[in-house]
C-alpha cells in the first residue's frame, strides 16, 4: 500500500471517525509521525501537511510529542522546490510553501522551537529563506503571546534591523516592516497582571535605542530604513504609537530646528508627516488623551516655517503636513486655520516654476475646506472674490500676460475650495458673475480667459456631484445662467461684437459642453425631469421664459432658422440630453429626433453637424428596444443611404453613419452589424475611405462628452472584443481583395482595432494577424507604422515565444523604421528594438554584433527623445548573453 | 538580488562605508517644446551625458552613483561639435577600493551610449583620492580598458553596475 493511499485513509477517519480516533490519546498523534517521516514526494506532502494542520487545529492529544511533530514537518523549512518541467501534477512551490506555513504558525506550542530556527533562517544569505521566514513569523504573530515571544525579542529585532538596514531587495525591506509590525500588536495585544513587566514597552525601547540616533543624520543612509522601522512599530496599536511618538516627534522637533538645511529640514519634516499619519489610525474617546495635543503648537509653527521656505520640496511637505494636521479632529484652534488658511491663498498664486506647490496647495484647501468651511468662507472666499474684481478692472484697462496667469490662479483657488455645499453656494455666484462680466462687452476677453472659467466651473460641479441638494442648486443655478450667455451670443445684432462670439467658439463650446455634462449626470430622475420640460423646449420651441435674462432681438429657433451662430447651440442641448440618466423620458422626442437627422445631413456647418449627429446617437443608445426606436433607425439609415450617394453633404452622412454605429456597437444592437459593413465598405471608397479608416479607432475608443457610462449610456463591457471578433476576419479580407491604393485605408482600420484591445484578448489571434502586421510594418503611412509598432510592442513583452519564430524580419524591419523621418516612429521603432531583448536569448545572439553596430547611428540621433530610447536599446543588447546581466 | 550575496563578494557588514551620505536624485529631464519638435536639433549637453551615468548603481551599496553624489552635473564637460566629453568623479572615502570599477563603469556606459565620433575622458576629481593617479591613467588606457573587459568577472561586475534596478 503507497504513502498516498494511507494518507488519505487518515484524512477519511478524520473527517468521519473523530471521537474514535481522539479516544487512542496521544498513541495516534505518534503513529502519524512515524508514517509521516522521511517523506519526499510534494503531492503527498500537501496531504500529510493538511493533516498534522487538522491534528493541531482539532485539538487531538499531543502528549509528549510536540517536539517530535515539529521536527518531522519543520525539517521540510524553507521550503526548497522546483516543479520538473512538464509537471503533470502542477504542484508549485508557493503551495508547500503555504501549506508548511499554516502547520508551523498554527499554533504557540511550536514557539520555543520555531523561533530559533526562523532567527537562523533570516540569517542565512539565501533570499528566499529570508522571505519566507519573515512572512512565517509575521503569520505566527497572529497567534502567539508574550509568553512565547520574550525570550527571543532581542535577537528578532536584531536580525530584523540588519535586514531593513542592509538589504537591497524592497521585498525583504518591506516583509522585514511587516515582520515588526506584527510582533509589535501582538505584543500590544496581550493582557497583562498588574505586577508584570511589559514587553512591549522594553521591546520598543529597544527600537528606539537603535534607531533614534540615525534620525539625527538626516543626510546619511540609515535615516529612512530607521524612520521606516520605528513607523512600522509605532502602526501597530495606539499604545505602540503613543509610546514611539511620544519619544520621537520632540526630538525630531529640535532636530529641525537644528538642521538649517533646507534638504535636511525636508527629510525631518517628512518623517514627522509619517508618525502624524498613524495618529489617523486610532480614535481616541476623551479629548484630553490625545497625545498630539501637546506638540499642536510646535508642529504648527514647523508648518508654518516650512510653508514660508525659499525650498519648493519643503514646502511642499508642509502642505502635506498641514492637511494631515487639519484631519485630526479638534486639533487646530480657529486661530491656526486662519493662518492656515492665509498661507495656502498665497501659495495658491505661486509662480510657474512652483507649479507642484500650488496644486498641493489647492489640494489641501479641498481637503481642509470640507473640513472647515467655515474658515474658508471666512477667511479665503471674500480674498478671492476680491481678487476676480481686481481681475475683472484689469481686464476691462487691457491685458498683461502677469495678471492673466493670476486670474486663472484664482480661479482655480475657487473651483479647488469649493468642497463643501456652503462654500459653492457662495463661489458658484462669483464665477457665474464673473463670466457675465467677462461678457458684458467692454472687456477684452480671450477664448482661454472664457474656457478658464467653464473649467472651473466643471470642478465645482465634479465637487457637487456627491451631495444631492448641492447638484441640483448647481444645475438650477448655473445651466440658465450658461445658456441665456450662450442664447445671447447666437443673437444676430446690429454692430458684432467680437468678445460676444468668443461664446460660440468650438474650445469654449467644447469647455461648456462639459461643464453642462458634468452638471447632469448626477442629477436624480425627478429633479431631472424638471430641467428636462424647460431645455427641450427651449431649442425646439424657442421657449426662453426660464432664462434669468430674455429680451432677445429676435426668437432662438436653431433648428428652424438659418442663423449658423444659433445651429452651434445643439451641442449645448447635446451635452444636456444625452447625460440624463437612461429613465427620465425626453418631451417631443419625435420631433427632436426628425429635427437632428435633418441637421446633422445639412451642409453648412460642419461642428453643428456633427453635434447633431452625435446628439442623435446619444439618444438613440439609450433608447429600450421597440418600435419607437426601428423607427428613429430606419430614419437615420434612409438619410445615409440617400446622402451617401454622389452630392454635396457626403462626409455629413458618413459621420451620421459613424455616430450611429457607435451607438448601436456599444449596445450589441442586431442592427450594428449591418453598419458596420457599410462602414468597411467605405475603406475602398477614393473619396471617404481615409475617413472610413479613422473612423474605427472612433468607434473602438471612449468618448469624453456622449455615449459614455458616466452619462448613464448602455456600454457593454465586452464591445471591444466583439468587435474584434465580428470584423477582423472581414477587415482582413477586404485588406487581400483591395487594390493597391486603398490597402493602407485597410491596415490603418486594422490597426485602429488591434490598439484599443486588451492585449489578452489579441494574444490568441496573434499568430493569424502576425504576417498582416508585418506586412503593415512595410505601410508607408506613418500612423499605420506608428500604430502597428504600438501594437507589436507589448506583444514582444508578452508572447516572446510566438515573436520568435518571425525575429529575422522584426529585426530588419524595426532597425528600417530606426530612421524614418517622423520622430515618433523613430522612437516607437527602438522602443520595439529594446523590446525584442525579452525574446529568448539564443534566439537573438545571432543578430546582437549587427543590431549593436546598427543602433550606434540613432546614438548620434539629432533628437534627444531619439537618442534616449536608442541609449536603453543598445544598453539592453549589449547585456544579451553577457555575465551579470 | 541579495545585497552583495551574488556580487563581488561583498558579505554584509563588511562594508567601507556602512552609512554614507546620500543626496537627492533630480527628477526627471523635462521635455520641452523643442525636444518635441521634429525639426529642431538637440545637442548633446551635460545635463545628457550626466542622465547616462547618474543611474548606473554602485558596486557596494544599493544606492546610484548621483545618490551617493559620485557623479555631478557639474564635473561633466561636453562639447557636441568638438565631439568631446570629459567626466570626474569623487569616490566616496579618498581610499576606496572601488574607485577603478566605478570610473570603468561609467566609461563602459559612455562607450555604449554615445556615438563613436566622441573622444571621452574619465577621471577622478582632482585631490579626492590617495591613488588618483594610477586609477586615472588606467582608465585612460585604451588596451587596460579592453582587456578588463575580457574577464568575466570584471565584466560581470559592470554589466550589474549598469543593469536597470529591478
Amino acid at each position: 500500500m503507497d504513502r498516498h493511499t494511507v494518507y488519505s485513509i487518515i484524512t477519511n477517519f478524520m473527517q468521519t471517525r473523530e471521537e474514535e480516533l481522539k479516544g487512542l490519546g496521544a498513541d495516534f498523534t505518534f503513529g502519524f509521525i512515524q508514517v509521516m517521516d522521511g517523506e519526499k514526494d510534494p503531492r503527498n506532502l500537501l496531504v500529510a501537511f493538511r493533516i498534522v494542520h487538522d491534528l493541531i487545529s482539532r485539538d487531538y492529544s499531543l502528549g509528549p510529542f510536540v517536539e517530535e511533530l515539529f521536527e518531522v514537518t519543520s525539517c521540510y523549512f524553507p521550503i526548497d522546490f522546483t516543479p520538473p518541467p512538464n509537471d503533470p501534477h502542477g504542484i508549485q512551490r508557493e503551495d508547500l510553501i503555504l501549506s508548511l506555513r499554516a502547520v508551523l504558525a498554527s499554533t504557540p506550542r511550536f514557539a520555543e522551537f520555531l523561533l530559533p530556527l526562523l532567527i537562523e533562517k533570516v540569517d542565512s544569505e539565501i533570499l528566499s529563506a529570508k522571505l519566507d521566514s519573515l512572512q512565517t513569523l509575521n503569520a505566527c504573530c497572529a497567534v502567539y503571546g508574550q509568553k512565547e515571544l520574550k525570550d527571543f525579542l532581542p535577537s528578532l529585532w536584531a536580525s530584523i534591523r540588519r535586514e531593513v538596514f542592509q538589504t537591497a531587495s524592497e521585498r525583504v525591506e518591506a516583509d522585514g516592516l511587516a515582520a515588526l509590525h506584527s510582533l509589535t500588536a501582538c505584543l500590544s495585544r496581550s493582557v497583562l497582571r498588574a505586577d508584570a513587566e511589559d514587553f512591549l514597552d522594553s521591546f520598543l525601547s529597544n527600537i528606539l535605542q537603535d534607531c533614534r540616533h540615525h534620525l539625527c543624520e538626516p543626510d546619511m543612509k540609515l535615516v529612512w530604513p530607521s524612520a521606516k522601522l520605528l513607523q512600522a512599530a509605532a502602526g501597530a496599536s495606539a499604545r505602540a504609537c503613543d509610546h514611539i511618538t511620544s519619544n520621537v516627534l520632540p526630538l525630531l522637533l529640535e532636530q529641525f530646528h537644528k538642521h538649517s538645511q533646507s534638504n535636511q529640514r525636508r527629510t525631518i519634516l517628512e518623517m514627522i508627516l509619517g508618525f502624524l499619519k498613524l495618529h489617523q489610525k486610532w480614535s481616541y474617546e476623551d479629548k484630553d488623551e490625545r497625545p498630539l495635543n501637546g506638540f499642536k503648537d510646535q508642529l504648527c509653527s514647523l508648518v508654518f516655517m516650512a510653508l514660508t521656505d525659499p525650498s519648493t520640496q519643503l514646502q511642499l511637505v508642509g502642505i502635506r503636513t498641514l492637511a494631515v494636521l487639519g484631519a485630526q479632529p479638534d486639533l487646530l484652534s480657529s486661530g491656526d486655520l486662519e493662518l492656515a488658511v492665509g498661507h495656502l491663498y498665497r501659495l495658491s498664486f505661486l509662480e510657474e516654476d512652483s507649479q507642484s506647490c500650488r496644486v498641493a496647495a489647492l489640494e489641501a484647501s479641498g481637503a481642509l475646506a470640507a473640513l472647515y468651511p467655515v474658515a474658508f468662507s471666512s477667511h479665503l472666499v471674500p480674498k478671492l472674490a476680491e481678487e476676480l474684481r481686481r481681475g475683472e478692472l484689469d481686464l476691462t484697462r487691457g491685458d498683461e500676460p502677469t495678471k492673466c496667469s493670476r486670474r486663472l490662479r484664482c480661479l482655480q483657488a475657487l473651483s479647488a475650495a469649493s468642497a463643501h455645499p456652503s462654500i459653492v453656494k457662495e463661489t458658484l455666484p462669483l464665477l457665474l458673475q464673473h463670466l457675465c462680466q467677462m461678457n458684458k462687452g467692454n472687456m477684452v476677453a480671450g477664448t482661454s480667459e472664457v474656457i478658464a472659467v467653464c473649467q472651473s466651473l466643471q470642478q465645482v460641479a465634479e465637487k457637487c456631484q456627491r451631495d444631492r441638494e448641492s447638484c441640483w442648486y448647481f444645475h438650477q443655478t448655473a445651466l440658465p445662467c450658461l445658456l441665456a450667455l450662450a442664447v445671447q451670443a447666437s443673437m444676430p445684432e446690429k454692430e458684432h461684437s467680437v468678445l460676444r462670439k468668443v461664446l460660440l467658439e468650438d474650445e469654449v463650446l467644447a469647455a461648456m459642453v462639459s461643464v453642462i455634462g458634468t452638471a447632469t449626470t448626477h442629477l436624480s430622475p425627478d429633479l431631472a425631469a424638471q430641467s428636462v420640460a424647460r431645455i427641450v423646449p427651449l431649442f425646439l420651441d424657442g421657449n426662453i421664459s426660464f432664462l434669468p435674462e430674455n429680451s432677445f432681438p429676435c426668437r432662438f429657433q436653431p433648428f428652424q432658422d438659418g442663423s449658423s451662430g444659433q445651429r452651434r447651440l445643439v451641442a449645448l442641448l447635446m451635452a444636456f440630453v444625452c447625460s440624463l440618466p437612461r429613465n427620465v423620458e425626453i418631451p417631443q422626442l419625435n420631433q427632436l429626433m426628425r429635427e437632428l437627422v435633418e441637421l446633422s445631413c445639412c451642409p453648412s456647418c460642419p461642428s453643428s453637424s456633427t453635434a447633431a449627429a452625435k446628439c442623435f446617437a446619444g439618444l438613440l443608445n439609450k433608447l429600450p428596444s421597440g418600435q419607437q426606436l426601428d423607427g428613429f433607425l430606419q430614419l437615420a439609415v434612409d438619410r445615409v443611404e440617400a446622402g451617401l450617394s454622389p452630392g454635396p453633404c457626403r462626409s455629413q452622412a458618413f459621420t451620421l453613419l459613424l455616430w450611429v454605429t457607435k451607438a448601436l456597437v456599444l449596445r450589441y444592437h442586431p442592427l450594428s452589424s449591418c453598419l458596420t459593413d457599410r462602414l468597411m465598405g467605405l475603406l475602398s471608397d477614393p473619396e471617404l475611405g481615409p475617413a472610413a479608416a479613422d473612423g474605427f479607432s472612433l468607434l473602438m475608443s471612449d468618448c469624453t462628452d456622449v455615449l459614455t457610462r458616466a452619462g448613464h449610456a448602455e456600454v457593454r463591457i465586452m464591445f471591444r472584443q466583439r468587435f474584434f471578433t465580428d470584423n477582423v476576419p472581414a477587415l482582413v479580407q477586404g485588406f487581400h481583395a483591395a487594390s493597391q491604393d486603398v490597402k493602407p485605408n485597410y491596415l490603418k482600420g486594422l490597426s485602429h482595432v488591434l490598439n484599443r484591445l486588451p492585449k489578452p484578448v489579441l494574444l490568441p489571434e496573434l499568430p493569424t494577424l502576425l504576417s498582416l502586421l508585418l506586412e503593415a510594418l512595410s505601410c508607408s503611412d506613418c500612423v499605420v507604422q506608428l500604430s502597428t509598432l504600438s501594437c507589436l510592442q507589448p506583444l514582444l513583452l508578452e508572447a516572446p515565444q510566438v515573436m520568435s519564430l518571425h525575429v529575422d524580419t522584426l529585426v530588419t524591419k524595426f532597425l528600417n523604421l530606426s530612421s524614418s523621418p517622423s520622430m515618433a516612429v523613430r522612437i516607437a521603432a527602438l522602443q520595439c528594438m529594446h523590446a525584442l531583448t525579452r525574446l529568448p536569448t539564443p534566439v537573438l545572439l545571432p543578430y546582437k554584433p549587427q543590431v549593436i553596430r546598427a543602433l550606434a547611428k540613432p546614438l548620434d540621433d539629432k533628437k534627444r527623445l531619439v537618442r534616449k530610447e536608442a541609449v536603453s536599446a543598445r544598453g539592453e543588447w549589449f547585456l544579451l548573453g553577457s555575465p551579470g546581466s | 538580488m541579495v545585497g552583495g550575496g551574488g556580487g563581488g563578494g561583498v558579505g554584509s557588514g563588511l562594508l567601507e562605508n556602512a552609512n554614507p551620505l546620500i543626496y537627492e536624485r533630480s527628477g526627471e529631464r523635462p521635455v520641452t517644446a523643442g525636444e518635441e519638435d521634429e525639426q529642431v536639433p538637440d545637442s548633446i549637453d551635460a545635463r545628457e551625458i550626466f542622465d547616462l551615468i547618474r543611474s548606473i548603481n554602485d558596486p557596494e551599496h544599493p544606492l546610484t552613483l548621483e545618490e551617493l553624489n559620485v557623479v555631478e552635473q557639474v564635473r561633466v564637460q561636453v562639447s557636441d561639435p568638438e565631439s568631446t566629453v570629459a567626466v570626474a568623479f569623487t569616490p566616496t572615502i579618498p581610499h576606496c577600493s572601488m574607485a577603478t570599477l566605478i570610473g570603468l563603469s561609467i566609461k563602459v556606459k559612455l562607450l555604449r551610449s554615445l556615438p563613436q565620433r566622441f573622444k571621452m575622458d574619465v577621471h577622478i576629481t582632482p585631490g579626492t583620492h590617495a591613488s588618483e593617479h594610477a586609477v586615472n591613467k588606467q582608465l585612460a588606457d585604451k588596451e587596460r580598458v579592453a582587456a578588463a573587459l575580457e574577464n568575466t568577472h570584471l565584466l560581470e561586475v559592470v554589466n550589474q553596475c549598469l543593469s536597470a534596478r529591478s
